[in-house]
């Protein structure tokens, strides 16, 4: 039994053929509980050769055959057009905004708990579960409180720190309580296929572009030439358009410079791209807006927490100061480099996510700025 | 609910169960007389001799020659032969390359075509058909054209259930000295055909509509239809179609379809009995709900409906996970919502046509699972559409 979750449920699994999936269809029914397999057919860019790859036919092939030896029934969901609406477009308008949106985030939250959720329901589950590296804990009368995974090289509590209680309730994380290596197990213990494909970093929805080809056709705009400009303003060269950049970018930026530069800024408004010095890199403080506080009201005071500022980054200590119900402001211990608005902030107490937060930007310590005023 | 064998099936027209009359026929013929019918020997003699008597069978069921009778491995491959042989005996023997269909063709028919038109050179023209999928016969007649190879008019759709009137068809036809295919798979596992009244040159079968196994058919190509094989090898079935005869599957086939024939009255009369009711406990409790395919004219075991603003493939999910195995006009296991060419053709209005259910019974439906289908059937539509 999964903690919290009675005997009789019946409950969906988001399949994508993947071992961690296919693990967790297999633990279900395992555990005695009702379960049936969903997939979501995603969009991909149309002329493309290679489909999405979270719903390749072969993946979609994996995933039937899985369910088959199971003997759970097998349904693929159509999401193409909501995809396309909702995730693809918000990556677009970001890149257009001059910052760099997070779509699993967007996927998450739309897609495979809104839209699959409401489709699982629709089918009579009273639950759905994934093969994300997360737990969730339910005390009756409680909020259920998400936590980190037991393998804390795969944890994914970062991507679902945006779901809110009403779809907590409906989650199953059966995963989130084993390591990766013991999920092989698992697999080979039913004879599931485990093959070690290596995750890609790539979007599912390029199908092997990359994406500033996919700006180039979807959002020229973002591949405007600019000027490079360091703080004082001075310029210092050309950009081939403000998407190619990221924050703390040092190569590629095309400058001979006696010193390295950085990426420092992209500014939407005048289409400038600033650098600067290693030294002038880095923030200390950040605000992010879209704040979901996963289980309750934020606390009234500002509280010392850990922060994961992108899906990849470490957990680093700060000061959370909530701003109304809707916003937070972080003040780091140490200054970050690559504090990117657009990417969620989340905030964990312990192995708890407690909220998470889109970042809307980012302050240079008072100091720092000092400082490099002096040596200009 | 998950346990395959609790669903109540209702999608017949999909495939059906081996019936075990069937299964009994076939099984001396899988380790007991196995012998290769094109074998000298007397296994050989003795496998020749089951698939010459199927011939005869099926002759006998149509009203045709043994000699015409074609045995195939599904009625796809039948469909194939038909078009893609009589289109390119006709371009050979008389520089005719224009091929006329219906516009609710079964895909193995209209792919066929178009293969044809894009790789072959034929001229590929489409017949009106009405808001029923009904073509009639003076439409055929004024498309008609001297250099026209092959008209194929499906006897009765798989999808809307409408039956074609293809006697009148076959006349206009034959009088225009015209091949005539018909595409029979669904009609010929309920109604009764007469090759020797019926003016039908192609006539194209299958087992499995009517309890027989999959993976068998027959084309019926009528004395002196022109048609180039399109499997070549050891010139087995008249030289049309080569390769070791599929032995228990060709016996399978004849016993289904002289069970078919012997009890088509008793099955017929269940079956429209059952059907009608549907249809009208569907139409009554569903708002927004349409019959698809024509009132009167259609297959005994076949209601298709359109209901407005559902995503038929969500409807067939969400009757599944309770227990329910029907179909739809776009069927699509992939999940790729788009509206099948027939639902395209009758012109289902927009907004309608994505939303199709197709119900096809069994005479051996019963009638309390079909009552449990009719009582759930409209909260699985409100659910869809409260998606």
């Amino acid at each position: 039994m999964v903690d919290g979750i009675p005997r009789n449920s019946k409950i969906a699994v988001a399949m994508s053929g993947g071992v961690d999936s296919s693990v967790t269809a297999a633990l279900l029914v395992e555990q005695g509980y009702e379960v049936f397999g969903m997939m979501l057919r995603l969009w991909s860019e149309p002329g493309q050769q290679a489909a999405n790859r979270c719903c390749t036919p072969e993946s979609m092939a994996v995933a039937r055959r899985i369910a088959a030896q199971l003997e759970i029934p097998f349904y693929a969901i159509d999401a193409k057009d909501t995809f396309r609406d909702t995730v693809v477009q918000t990556f677009i308008d970001g890149y257009t905004q001059g910052i760099t949106p997070n779509p699993c985030l967007a996927c998450n939250r739309h897609i495979r708990w809104e839209y699959l959720l409401n489709r699982a329901l629709s089918l009579g589950a009273d639950y759905m579960a994934t093969g994300h590296y997360a737990r969730l804990e339910r005390t009756p009368g409680q909020p259920v409180r998400l936590l980190q995974g037991i393998d804390a090289d795969k944890d994914q509590s970062y991507v679902l720190s945006i779901l809110d209680q009403a779809q907590l309730q409906r989650a199953v994380l059966p995963v989130g309580g084993y390591t990766k290596p013991q999920v092989r197990e698992i697999a080979e213990r039913h004879k599931l296929p485990s093959a070690r494909t290596k995750d890609s970093q790539d979007l599912c929805f390029l199908a092997g572009t990359d994406y500033h080809s996919f700006l180039a056709r979807h959002a020229p705009e973002t591949q405007n030439p600019g000027e490079i400009v360091n703080a004082a303003g001075e310029t210092l060269g050309r950009h081939q358009g403000l998407a190619n950049y990221t924050i703390g970018q040092r190569k590629g930026l095309g400058i001979a410079h006696s010193q390295p530069l950085y990426v420092l800024a992209k500014n939407v408004t005048d289409n400038t791209l600033v650098v600067g010095y290693l030294e002038e890199l880095g923030e200390d403080q950040l605000t992010a807006g879209a704040v979901n506080w996963v289980s309750g009201p934020p606390p009234s005071e500002p509280f010392q927490a850990e922060i994961k500022i992108r899906y990849t980054a470490g957990l680093v200590p700060g000061q959370v100061s909530p701003i109304g119900a809707d916003k937070f402001a972080v003040k780091f211990d140490h200054p970050q480099r690559d504090i990117t608005p657009g990417q969620a902030a989340v905030i964990y107490l312990g192995e708890q996510a407690i909220a998470s937060g889109i970042i809307e930007g980012a302050q240079t310590p008072a100091a720092k700025q000092t400082a490099v005023r002096l040596i200009e | 609910m998950s346990d395959y064998t609790e669903h109540i099936y209702l999608d017949y027209a999909a495939t059906t169960p081996l019936d075990p009359r069937v299964m009994e026929a076939m099984q001396p013929y899988f380790q007991q007389d196995f012998g290769n019918p094109s074998s000298i020997h007397s296994r050989g003699q003795k496998a020749e001799a089951a698939v010459e008597n199927a011939r005869e069978r099926i002759a006998e069921i149509f009203n045709c020659k043994p000699g015409e009778v074609i045995f195939t491995s599904c009625g796809s491959e039948s469909d194939n032969l038909a078009l893609r042989g009589a289109a390119l005996a006709a371009s050979q023997q008389r520089g005719a390359n224009h091929i006329l269909i219906s516009p609710v063709e079964h895909p193995a028919v209209s792919k066929t075509a178009e293969q044809l038109a894009s790789h072959f050179g034929f001229e590929l023209e489409y017949l009106p058909a009405d808001q029923y999928g009904l073509v009639s016969a003076a439409d055929v007649e004024s498309h008609l054209r001297a250099d026209s190879a092959v008209v194929s008019v499906m006897y009765a759709n798989n999808e809307i259930g409408t039956i074609n009137p293809v006697s009148e068809i076959g006349e206009v036809c034959r009088q225009a000295g015209v091949p005539f295919h018909s595409d029979a798979v669904q009609a010929g596992a309920h109604l009764e055909i007469d090759l020797s009244t019926q003016a039908i040159d192609l006539l194209s079968l299958g087992a499995h509509k009517l309890y027989g196994p999959k993976g068998v058919g027959i084309l019926i190509a009528r004395e002196g239809t022109p048609l180039l094989a399109a499997q070549t090898g050891g010139g087995q079935e008249h030289e049309m179609r080569a390769g070791t005869s599929n032995v228990a599957f060709i016996v399978g086939q004849a016993e289904a379809f002289s069970l078919a024939n012997q009890e088509r009255e008793q099955r017929r009369a269940k079956l429209v009995e059952m059907r009608d009711h549907l249809i009208r406990s569907v139409l009554q409790t569903i708002p927004e709900s349409m019959l698809t395919g024509h009132p009167a004219a259609r297959l005994p075991n076949h209601a298709s409906f359109a209901f407005k603003g559902v995503d038929g493939n969500q409807l067939l999910i969400i009757l599944d996970s309770a227990g329910y195995a029907c179909s739809s006009g776009s069927a699509c296991k992939t999940g790729n919502p788009e509206p099948s060419a027939v639902v395209k053709a009758i012109g289902v209005e927009e907004g309608w046509a994505l939303g199709t259910l197709r119900v096809t019974l069994s005479h051996l439906t019963a009638d309390d699972h079909l009552e449990n289908f009719l009582s759930f059937l409209p909260e699985a539509v409100r659910r869809v559409r409260a998606l």
